[in-house]
């Protein structure tokens, strides 16, 4: 994948299917620190330590139209081809949190890409979810959770397209605000 | 500045809408394929091309909806397109470019893109 972008796109959806109602982004950019961190967090079904210990194998899924599932294993390439790792914490019941870091200057990073794009993307696919997307750098912060959107939207669903279009300029503007 | 009271505004107009998108039987499914493997060939780009000239045309008849693999990576991204009454029409290899011309040849006047189509790709 080009984009840290795309990978957080494709693991949120992970807890999407594991029937979450609520999942936490949070991108940390941290030049001193020479550290970026992605965190990927749900509220959903979670795994059972057994599935856990083989999760990163991309031979394991719980999909059963076929017998792989790349995903995380992917993501986990990225990080590890920039010195960084890829960590999962789950609990059956409680859910599970995607944690991964990469060396911020490191010249095989990927860029983080269109994070209002993959928001967007997520927003429309499961609107009934609440996405809350925290992105700091170097110590500024922007929040955007949808659970305000509904509260202004009332009735007036948040995959209208004219509202989708609205999130996405929302979460571009808070982003360049960081530079 | 973007604000809350945009997303108001947007409430307001919206509101008379809703229902008609709503009880729509007649309307269009567009789906875009959204796994790794879509994701990777660019489907997510695809999809917003979609929801933007849906929003740009007022299309109150459209969905835009998303699915997972649908089983032809390499083919990736794919989007279906179901019309009422009409056979599914399955695009391959798709891009924002191609999208917008598929909202304006296929969902508004009703010539599916035969080029853009599996059976032109894989004769």
């Amino acid at each position: 994948m080009k984009e840290l972008s795309l990978h957080i796109l494709d693991i949120a959806k992970n807890s999407v299917k594991a029937r979450a109602d609520c999942i936490k982004i949070t991108v940390n950019e941290d030049e001193e620190k020479n550290l970026l961190t992605i965190d990927i967090e749900d509220n959903g079904c979670g795994m059972s330590e057994e599935f856990l210990k083989t999760v990163k194998d991309p031979f394991s899924t719980t999909r059963t139209t076929r017998k792989v599932g790349m995903g995380i294993s992917l993501f986990e390439a990225a990080a590890k081809q920039c010195g960084g790792k890829l960590d999962i914490f789950s609990e059956k019941g409680k859910g599970t949190r995607v944690s991964v870091c990469f060396e911020y200057n490191h010249i095989d990073r990927a860029p983080l890409g269109d994070m209002a794009g993959t928001m967007v993307t997520l927003i429309s696919g499961s609107p009934g979810i609440n996405f809350i997307y925290s992105h700091t750098k170097n110590g500024r912060n922007f929040t955007m959770d949808t659970a305000e959107f509904k509260k202004v939207l009332g009735d007036v669903p948040l995959d209208t397209p004219e509202v989708l279009l609205w999130i996405e300029d929302y979460i571009k503007e808070g982003i360049s605000d960081l530079q | 500045m973007k604000s809350l009271a945009e997303l108001q505004e947007i409430r307001n107009r919206a509101l008379n809408q809703v229902n008609l998108r709503k009880e729509r039987e007649d309307g269009i499914r567009v789906v875009v394929g959204m796994a790794t493997c879509g994701i990777a060939a660019g489907a997510r780009p695809v999809l917003n091309a979609f929801v933007q000239e849906v929003e740009k045309r007022s299309l109150e008849n459209v969905m835009v909806t998303q699915t997972g693999c649908i089983g032809m990576c390499r083919l990736e991204p794919i989007v279906e397109v179901y019309v009422p009454g009409e056979e599914k029409v399955t695009y391959v290899h798709m891009t924002a470019e191609k999208a917008a011309r598929v909202v304006a040849e296929h969902l508004i006047n009703n010539r599916p893109v035969a080029e853009y189509t599996i059976g032109a790709e894989t004769k």
